[in-house]
């Protein structure tokens, strides 16, 4: 043990004795969620509301500038656990929306936030890939499954779909959230 | 060769040592392979002082318990927070029906005490974040059997804050033993010296998750019926309850949801148990793998405190040992690097105390930041556990921070608080610890 203890101080010279005992510390999750949301880019398109002291739970707002969604604007609560990230962020969409891989609840079907997470993954690729769900909705893994029907069969009438519900208005006796901006 | 192994042929029966004579074999001469400076001929004290604690006394910690008592530990502390239960038996051999009950630290450190004359076991049943930096001071070193990433990261973070340059005494080696099923791997690290648990993070195989779109569209397995009401029908129906995966009540609600969904698609194999398993995540553990993680864990204690040979993870060599038995046998020991920017081991992320005026105002201390030439920060965002002090990588979080530039350090923060300072421009972050200046 002495000796690899020569080998630390050979490493680095000895920094003086911290006073910190008792006293709470940043967990190792928490580190990495400050670390993660202090070095976002985030685009125009995206918004993130936190409270400043709380950074297990924040919203991301996303406002499509192309697409069929554009034009709307989306929020999506995330929960970050104390696993973070070794577990993905618990994301959920807060407004009902028409959407085929949102179903109405606001469970979001995102690849990176399941089965292919990493803890090498940080947040922004997740605000990406939340982002990308509006650009280009996916019908060949369905949420909200009439409305992967719509997109793969009629992609004018589904267009038509998401205007009305992001309106607020009812799809196929369905009434969705107004979420134009 | 195992010491424990020889150890228990011989009942001390022909004088105190008899029954560590081939222990003794290894303490008393050195061997081919024996560092010279590190090794002293005949020292059996050091086994025998030595406080060691083991963490978790499930599958691995009834192994390592009774193989640390037999290869001639003496003093051996152990926390486990659970208690028995029927399904344990099969495996954590220290228990019997009768324990069922009660608490898994206590009847192990009774039981191994009782089999291994002389040896002290001194359980604690609780959490291991209810003991702090001079609980865990004690100890020669730690052996971990957990089965939980997060108290892994828990007690790994402990040991890299513990660490003072001034006191080779504060860097505890720690041994952690992890198994599931046929696969398994045993790893020692040195805290601030060689990677660490968060270093290696991405080594920890993910839950195996199902795509949500499977779950909520083409079940086709019982398990998909079983994350479909744990993850969808929960959040549709009870939305309003936290789900407890330890009251009955839950579990069989969730089984019944899944029960309904597998009809539907006929889908035969939904249990309780089974909904059990998938909910709590339950990962089947084979007694055999466990032995073997853990004999691997308590020879290289051995060999750390006694330095009869080398031990893995020597600064610079391998320190992780993989073992992997679901497809024939093949096990492999490498080096796993330290991550520079580890958040818990980085250089950077090792807390350094910071000498800070009290009576300077939080504006001062900024500007002290850009002029300081080891940090040169000149947009510093700064928190500490308990608040954010200024931010200044968002433009809405430097409004609401900026009254905080008037105020007094004193009244900000407090001697011993860990404080974070990072700045967008680069991607590291400080932790320091706040000292005041006299
Ligand atoms: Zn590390």
């Amino acid at each position: 043990m002495m000796k690899i203890w020569s080998m630390k101080k050979q490493q680095k010279d000895a920094e003086v004795a911290a006073a910190a005992s008792g006293k709470k510390k940043f967990s190792a999750a928490d580190l990495r969620v400050i670390k993660d949301l202090e070095h976002l880019s985030l685009s125009d398109t995206m918004e993130l509301k936190r409270e400043l002291d709380n950074y297990k739970n924040f919203t991301l707002a996303i406002n499509p500038d192309e697409g069929m969604y554009k034009g709307g604007h989306f929020e999506f609560a995330f929960e970050i656990k104390p696993t973070f990230p070794y577990d993905a962020p618990k994301v959920r969409c807060t407004q009902k929306i028409y959407h085929p891989n949102i179903d109405l609840e606001g469970n979001v079907c995102l690849n990176i936030l399941r089965e292919d997470w990493k803890p090498v993954l940080n947040l922004n690729a997740i605000f990406v890939g939340v982002q990308y769900l509006f650009l280009e909705p996916n019908a060949s893994d369905p949420l909200n499954k009439e409305a992967a029907e719509d997109l793969k069969h009629n992609r004018e009438g589904f267009k038509r779909n998401v205007r009305a519900a992001m309106g607020g208005g009812t799809v196929k006796g369905e009434s969705f959230d107004r979420v134009l901006k | 060769m195992a010491a424990a192994d020889v150890a228990t042929l011989h009942n001390g029966s022909e004088g105190p040592r008899t029954r560590w004579k081939y222990l003794d074999r290894i303490l008393d001469r050195p061997g081919p392979f024996t560092d010279p400076e590190s090794f002293v001929p005949g020292n059996h004290e050091t086994l025998e002082i030595a406080k060691v604690l083991v963490i978790g006394a499930g599958g691995l910690g009834c192994e390592v318990l009774k193989n640390l008592a037999l290869s001639g530990f003496k003093d051996i502390h152990v926390i486990d927070m659970d208690t028995i239960d029927v399904s344990n038996l099969n495996r954590q051999f220290l228990f019997r029906a009768a324990d069922v009950g009660k608490y898994k630290a206590e009847v192990a450190a009774a039981f191994v005490e009782k089999r291994v004359k002389g040896v002290k076991i001194t359980p604690y049943c609780g959490k291991i974040q209810d003991k702090d930096e001079a609980y865990y001071k004690q100890f020669a070193l730690i052996v971990c059997g957990l089965d939980s990433i997060e108290a892994r990261r828990w007690i790994n973070s402990m040991l890299v804050g513990m660490v003072d340059g001034n006191d080779p005494d504060s860097m505890k080696p720690l041994i952690d033993g992890g198994t599931e099923g046929f696969k398994g791997q045993a790893k020692v690290i040195f805290p601030t010296m060689t990677s660490c648990i968060e270093c290696q993070l991405d080594m920890h195989a993910p839950r195996a998750a199902v795509p949500l779109c499977t779950l909520a569209t083409i079940p086709r397995q019982p398990q998909h019926c079983i994350e479909w009401a744990h993850i969808i029908a929960w959040e549709e129906e009870r939305k309003e309850m936290t789900l407890d995966t330890d009251d009955p009540e839950h579990i069989t609600w969730l089984f019944q949801k899944a029960l309904k969904r597998a009809k539907e698609f006929n889908i035969p194999g939904v249990t309780y148990s089974m909904t059990q398993g998938v909910v709590k995540n339950i990962i089947p553990a084979i007694a055999s793998t466990n032995a073997i993680v853990a004999a691997s864990c308590c020879n290289e204690a051995f060999k750390i405190l006694t330095n009869a040979n080398p031990f893995l993870g020597f600064p610079e060599t391998d320190g992780y040992m993989m073992y992997t038995g679901d497809e024939s046998v093949y096990t492999y020991t490498f080096e796993y690097k330290k991550k520079e920017d580890c958040p818990v081991c980085g250089e950077d992320a090792l807390a350094r105390p910071l000498q800070i005026d009290p009576e300077a105002t939080l504006q001062e201390f900024v500007d002290s930041l850009a002029e300081r030439p080891e940090a040169q920060l000149k947009t510093p965002s700064i928190r500490t556990t308990e608040k954010s002090l200024y931010i200044q990588s968002a433009a809405d979080y430097e409004r609401m921070t900026r009254p905080n530039l008037e105020k007094k350090m004193k009244d900000l923060t407090a001697e011993g608080e860990e404080m974070l300072i990072s700045d967008k421009a680069f991607p590291m972050m400080f932790k320091f610890v706040v000292v005041w200046k006299k």
